[in-house]
């Protein structure tokens, strides 16, 4: 499992790479990109500040991992996630999952960003030109991970 | 005691960390969130939604009745909005 919280920009198909190797084993590959948007409801989006809790965003989100992990039969697994000051276009955040099957990469792709949404420690700021604000978190997220309980 | 602040909250209290001296009756999560309250506006208004402030004890996410003692590192923040 490779978890990364960092400033730098990501190479998707570099990601993919290192997952692959020299396997031929892999059946599927999952990727999900989330990326700054220039629009958030009617607001038009300048700049986007994410900020983290170091050492523990990295913790938690190896915990999601984990639980990823035995929930389905994951063969490789890479959770990335930025921070810093980011533009509208650029990446927030990458999570490759790999399996002998697709359903179990697919399903664990996104209960791993359900569950980040809620529970990893990181916080987005908007540049707007109205101004600044801190974005709020939505039930929405909330229910989007519950669903996964049972 | 070392508490940590993030997002809206460290900007509202106007630092990103502090050292503090529990008083005795201060016992648990809850009870530092409504003592920290009695220390001027800018805590008032860091804290005035009980149901935007989230906390973790030493790296791990806890609630507001969880116990806390002097070595504790608390690190209070508003729900995350990542990914």
């Amino acid at each position: 499992m490779r978890i990364s919280a960092q400033s730098e920009d990501f190479d998707i198909s570099l990601e993919i790479e290192r997952l692959k190797e020299n396997r031929t084993d892999l059946g599927a590959i999952v990727s999900f990109s989330g990326l700054v948007r220039d629009i958030h409801g009617d607001k038009i989006i300048k700049k986007m500040t994410l900020e983290h809790f170091p050492v523990m965003a990295e913790k938690e989100l190896s915990k999601i991992g984990e639980l990823a992990k035995k929930r389905w039969p994951l063969e490789g697994l890479t959770i990335i996630h930025r921070y810093g000051e980011l533009s509208p276009g650029d990446n927030i955040v990458l999570v490759i999952t790999t399996s002998h099957h697709r359903s179990a990469a697919f399903e664990a792709a996104q209960f791993i960003m359900d569950w980040l949404k809620t529970d990893a420690p990181f916080w987005k700021k908007e540049q707007t030109e109205q101004g600044e604000h801190w974005v709020g978190a939505k039930t929405d997220d909330d229910d989007q991970k519950n669903r996964w309980d049972k | 005691m070392n508490l940590i602040y993030f997002a809206l909250i460290r900007e509202n209290i106007g630092k990103s960390s502090e050292q503090i001296t529990l008083p005795n009756n201060v016992t648990t999560t809850g009870q530092l969130i409504n003592y920290l309250m009695t220390l001027g506006d800018n805590y008032q208004a860091a804290f005035s939604q009980s149901d935007l402030i989230r906390l973790a004890v030493n790296q791990e996410y806890v609630n507001l009745d969880h116990p806390i003692s002097d070595g504790d590192e608390i690190a209070i923040f508003p729900p995350m909005t990542g990914g």
